[in-house]
């Protein structure tokens, strides 16, 4: 039979458009009770504010969502699936009972203006993440309020201006290593310093020298990774904050990479003045696509009034209260308290783990990466001999003699059942292939991965087309970013296919 | 550790394929003086059960099964079912950020829907894959305003979310965006007239909020012709979403930043809930937060990919629109299931079924009190002025389980014994009726209303 | 290849090409070929004053940006039309495809450019990276 029906062929899934695309008038998902009070006369109430048209809005039945989104769902790669590889992701397990927890109705429908007497339980959850993360981190104080990394980044550098600003001059720069992420950079200039960089060395580490010919008393802050984006750990770390300490500035660590660190070693007893912590990163949040995170700021004491309000304290009848007398504050970064349901998330996964669960977690960490590092040393170009943490860093300089780089190789490894790893990032290591595989994989997947990356090699020797062309078993392939960027279709229109 | 997928023989093996001795000779870089010798001193394992059990307790403590008047900025609204069954799928709760397209269709198609819907709620061209949320986005809107016209002035009306305020002041800063206030007049809209004297040639944005803080509508028409005369631009915040299925979305801005926290997101203490901005497609460049965009692929299939990716910080570091990473994603799509499931005839029945309950709630308080700014239209959020101290009648409510109106002295102290009382479809006439009883006995404790007071649940 | 030998090159990778009193600036090849396809070039508004190694505006392709770095002081009389419908003619002639024509305020500062010759030496030891 030669015409083919409009059905799907292969897969039920591969052939779902847009939701508008099923839109139909008549058609309903929802039903509202009966009013219990009387109706309104919406022309009389709002006048000339009455909006008469909700456009091009869907109209589908319920069938119709669950399918739709369920269909969808099947094109995501994900970590229930199989390994994230990317660096300074951490893409660990996002547990079960985290999602169960945020959901008890006394947590997910608290109003965060209720009356202090009834968020006791809120309360309680703030302040018992707060001390866990103050132990975990060696540091004196937290704020939760940064709703993400570069959230945190900015409060961690709004303070340390304040800091400086209490003592006479706020200083004008902030030194930035050029293996950094591209958050920081963009936040101290959020922030108002200009952007200094520092090299790294031979090593793939600071630079001490040339840290030491640039630290002076313009300079603010350091904002220091550690462990790197190399994954290396910064073994003069002891050095670096003596030297920032000496002539005034401060040490900001950008907790990214905490995942090789928790129960081994506390950033606050080694110099760190002020740091933020990535909850969809260490402590297991889900990324959810792409959000939303959470990035409490811990502190040293020197910072401590300088700190967003409101502050969580203990008030003298012993129940828990909300601070707003806070005359040095910088203020509010955001409305509320932060994101609330991913300190619920964050505490039951330090809760499941308890101290040695922490502790074997960085462990495996370490050893999944070490691992991967071992299995791989033939195969890809290793730009730094130093010691790797949680994560390594490869390049893609044999391949790349052949045409082909990180990026291709990238998406090769989707074909053989992968997601990527982080690619061209960080900048210091041209090709770079960055993998960080968490403590949430079994020896088997890593195999499997360390087989995969060895084949793509040998492909690249052989055939290194397959490699260019590639992904060739995914529903889409190489779409095209030049046209989308070019001339940007940001939304569907009716007159659109 | 139940987490943890290796045995004791699996590290055995990795650690004797590595050539290393034990796992703490991985460990050898952190200088000995730092390597803990010790436990973290924070409580033991916990079993599921006992994590579940923790959570219940405080559950309870944080006023479970209470009936609430509050909204300013954080609504109750129903939540269907299906959201959280579809965004429970591990497909979409562990996935990551779509840079990988080829394996994030899911997500990325998602978001294109989000920001198409986005769009034609509330009259603009092109929307992001959202914010951190309707404070955040507001500030960010600013900056974008003061980038697109090269000024610095920010005027900003008193009416605008105290917080949202607060949130502008902290970003503002120290970006040399100097913030003149300008205050609300007796129909508890934004004073025009003050308005045109505070905007001038430096002034980059107008920012108000429509519903504004008090549930009042403001006059988007009348303040766009004042900012656009003097070449500004206008920022309108909308906090409360489910008002663009009644109220005519500001079409004469020029930038709204959205929090769409009422589209089917848990208030959850105030976080993580759904910042938006939407704009005209001129702006786009200028915007901050991902974009998703559509195109094809090699043989010309329509798929989905971010976009215009060199507007953000990965690429521009330090010259970025934003440092914003991180977005929204996963309630971004609980917003999008709700505006789908409700869809172009769903949001405004209830939107009406807000207005219709509201209004009755401000008929009976109103009686007891007075509701401020009634010259004006408004959404669901009332202004109502006791007698008596709000607090103390707050504290009645909460023997009968409910929690009554925001009392407003800390933020407005003008307006003395004033609070901001918010109904939705989810309040329950019984809880009006009981509410407007208990501020009666204020008044006057012997003439209080004959109907019986009932303790309510939501 | 053979730069054209009509005009001179910066070390930033922009060419200028004198014609009486106006200067043309524009790209090289290597330029477009590092960056890849573009998709969007910014370039200040006719008036604006742009000064000798200095940022006057920038080139972006899908994954990254790029300063512009202007050879020659001079106001800005044009820019090209073309950037903004079709940034892809960068790519497809790069020398023929100017972004921004400049009065030339001090025809001196052309000799500390570097000659068609020059740049192409310049670039084939850059070039491999």
């Amino acid at each position: 039979m030669k015409h083919m029906t409009r059905k799907a062929t292969r897969h039920v899934n591969q052939n779902e458009g847009l939701i508008f695309e099923k839109s139909s008038p008549g058609k309903a998902a929802w039903k509202l009770p009966p009013l219990d009070v009387p109706e309104v006369d919406t022309a009389k109430l709002l006048g000339s504010a009455e909006r008469k048209d909700l456009g091009n809005l869907p109209e589908v039945s319920e069938i119709e969502i669950i399918r739709h989104f369920t269909r969808l769902s099947t094109w995501n790669y994900a970590i229930d699936l199989g390994m994230y590889p990317l660096g300074s992701c951490t893409m660990k397990y996002n547990p079960r009972v985290n999602e169960f927890v945020s959901r008890l109705e006394g947590i997910a429908n608290a109003h965060p203006y209720q009356p202090e007497k009834i968020s006791q339980g809120a309360l309680r959850i703030m302040k018992t993440i707060s001390e866990q993360l103050i132990e975990i981190t060696g540091m004196d104080a937290i704020t939760l309020q940064p709703a993400a990394g570069a959230h945190g980044e900015m409060t961690g550098l709004l303070m340390v201006r304040a800091y400086h600003q209490s003592k006479g001059n706020a200083r004008k720069k902030i030194l930035i290593p050029d293996s950094a992420h591209g958050t920081n950079p963009a936040t101290a200039a959020m922030v108002g310093y200009a952007v200094e960089n520092l090299k790294s060395d031979s090593r793939g580490m600071v630079d001490i020298a040339s840290l030491e010919s640039q630290m002076n008393e313009d300079v603010a802050a350091l904002m220091l990774t550690n462990p790197n984006t190399l994954g290396v750990f910064e073994q003069q770390i002891h050095k670096i904050a003596d030297l920032m300490h000496a002539k005034g500035g401060l040490l900001y660590m950008d907790g990214a990479n905490m995942n090789a660190l928790v129960g081994k070693v506390r950033p606050g007893d080694f110099g760190v003045d002020v740091m933020h912590l990535n909850l969809h990163k260490t402590f297991s949040t889900p990324h959810g696509g792409g959000g939303p995170g959470s990035g409490p700021v811990a502190i040293k004491k020197i910072l401590e009034p300088f700190v967003p309000k409101p502050v969580l304290i203990n008030k003298p009848d012993g129940t828990l209260g909300l601070d707003y007398n806070r005359p040095h504050s910088v203020g509010r970064v955001r409305a509320f308290y932060g994101n609330f349901g991913m300190f619920v998330r964050a505490l039951a996964y330090i809760q499941a783990n308890g101290p040695d669960g922490l502790r074997q977690t960085t462990e495996d960490a370490v050893l999944n990466a070490n691992y991967i590092r071992k299995g791989l040393e033939g195969a890809y170009d290793l730009p730094y001999a130093t010691p790797s943490m949680h994560e390594v860093v490869f390049s893609d300089r044999v391949q790349s003699t052949k045409g082909v780089k990180t990026m291709d190789i990238a998406k090769r490894l989707i074909d053989y059942g992968f997601h990527p790893y982080t690619t061209a990032f960080p900048l210091i290591v041209p090709g770079a292939l960055m993998i960080e595989p968490t403590e949430s994989e079994p020896k088997e997947e890593l195999d499997l991965f360390i087989e995969a990356m060895k084949s793509i090699a040998q492909e690249v020797e052989e055939d290194p087309q397959t490699v260019l062309d590639a992904p060739h078993s995914t529903r889409v392939s190489r779409l095209d970013e030049t046209a989308a960027a070019r001339k940007p279709v940001l939304r569907w229109t009716p007159a659109s296919k | 550790m139940r987490y943890l997928p290796k045995s004791p023989a699996d590290r055995k093996a990795m650690l004797a394929a590595i050539g290393a001795r034990s796992v703490d000779e991985l460990f050898a870089p952190i200088p000995a003086e730092y390597r803990l010798d010790r436990d973290l001193k924070i409580p033991r394992q916990m079993s599921e059960s006992e994590i579940v059990d923790w959570f219940k307790q405080r559950s309870r403590e944080n006023g479970d099964g209470y009936a609430s008047f509050l909204g300013a900025g954080v609504y109750l609204h129903y939540r269907p079912v299906i959201i959280d069954s579809l965004i429970s799928r591990g497909e979409f709760l562990t996935a990551y950020t779509p840079y990988q397209a080829e394996i994030s269709q899911g997500t990325l198609q998602s978001i294109f829907e989000f920001q198409t819907m986005i769009c034609e709620l509330t009259g603009m061209e092109v929307a992001n894959a959202s914010m951190y949320d309707g404070s955040t986005g507001s500030a960010e809107a600013v900056m974008m305003a003061a980038r697109l016209t090269g000024r610095h002035g920010v005027v900003i009306a008193r009416s605008v979310h105290p917080e949202y305020r607060e949130v502008l002041g902290t970003y503002a800063t120290h970006q040399g965006l100097p913030i003149a206030e300008v205050s609300y007049g007796a129909d508890g809209r934004v004073d025009l007239k003050e308005l045109q004297r505070a905007v001038t040639d430096q002034t980059a944005c107008v920012l108000i909020q429509s519903p504004n803080f008090f549930g009042t509508i403001e006059d988007v028409a009348a303040i766009a012709e004042i900012a656009h005369r003097s070449g500004a631009m206008l920022v309108v915040s909308i906090a409360e979403a489910a008002s663009l299925g009644i109220v005519e979305p500001p079409r004469e801005g020029d930038i709204v930043a959205m929090e769409a926290q009422s589209f089917g997101v848990p208030l959850t203490f105030g976080g993580p809930h759904c910042g938006v901005i939407a704009t005209r497609e001129k702006y786009v460049r200028q915007m901050p937060g991902r974009l998703v965009g559509q195109t094809v692929d090699k043989k010309g299939k329509r798929g989905f990919v971010l976009t215009l990716a060199t507007r953000e910080q990965h690429i521009r570091r330090e010259k970025a629109t934003s440092n914003i990473c991180t977005n929204q994603a996963l309630v971004a799509l609980m917003v999008n299931i709700f505006m789908t499931v409700y869809g172009k005839l769903g949001l405004r029945e209830l939107a009406k079924q807000n207005l219709a309950k509201t209004d009755y709630a401000a008929s009976r308080l109103g009686t007891h009190g007075s509701i401020l700014f009634n010259t004006s239209p408004r959404f669901n959020e009332f202004v109502l002025q006791t007698s008596e101290d709000p607090y103390s009648i707050n504290s009645r409510l909460l023997g009968h389980k409910i929690v009554g109106g925001l009392p407003l002295k800390k933020f407005y102290p003008e307006l003395g014994n004033a609070a901001l009382w918010c109904c939705t479809e989810m309040t329950s006439r019984t809880a009006m009726d009981t509410a407007a009883c208990v501020i009666a006995e204020g008044q006057n404790p012997q003439l209080s209303e004959s109907e019986p007071v009932e303790e309510v649940a939501r | 290849m053979a730069y054209p030998t009509d005009r001179k090159y910066t070390k930033e990778h922009e060419w200028v090409q004198v014609n009486g009193t106006i200067a043309s600036i524009g790209i090289t090849n290597y330029a477009q070929e590092s960056l890849g396809d573009i998709v969007f070039v910014e370039v200040p508004k006719v008036g604006a004053e742009l000064a000798a190694g200095k940022t006057f505006g920038t080139v972006e392709s899908v994954k990254a940006v790029s300063d512009l770095y202007s050879p020659v002081s001079g106001t800005v009389t044009e820019t090209n039309a073309d950037l903004a419908t079709s940034p892809e003619k960068v790519n497809k002639d790069p020398h023929g495809s100017w972004m921004v024509r400049v009065t030339v305020k001090n025809s001196g500062e052309l000799d500390n450019l570097l000659s068609a010759a020059d740049y192409e030496k310049f670039v084939s030891e850059e070039g491999g990276h």
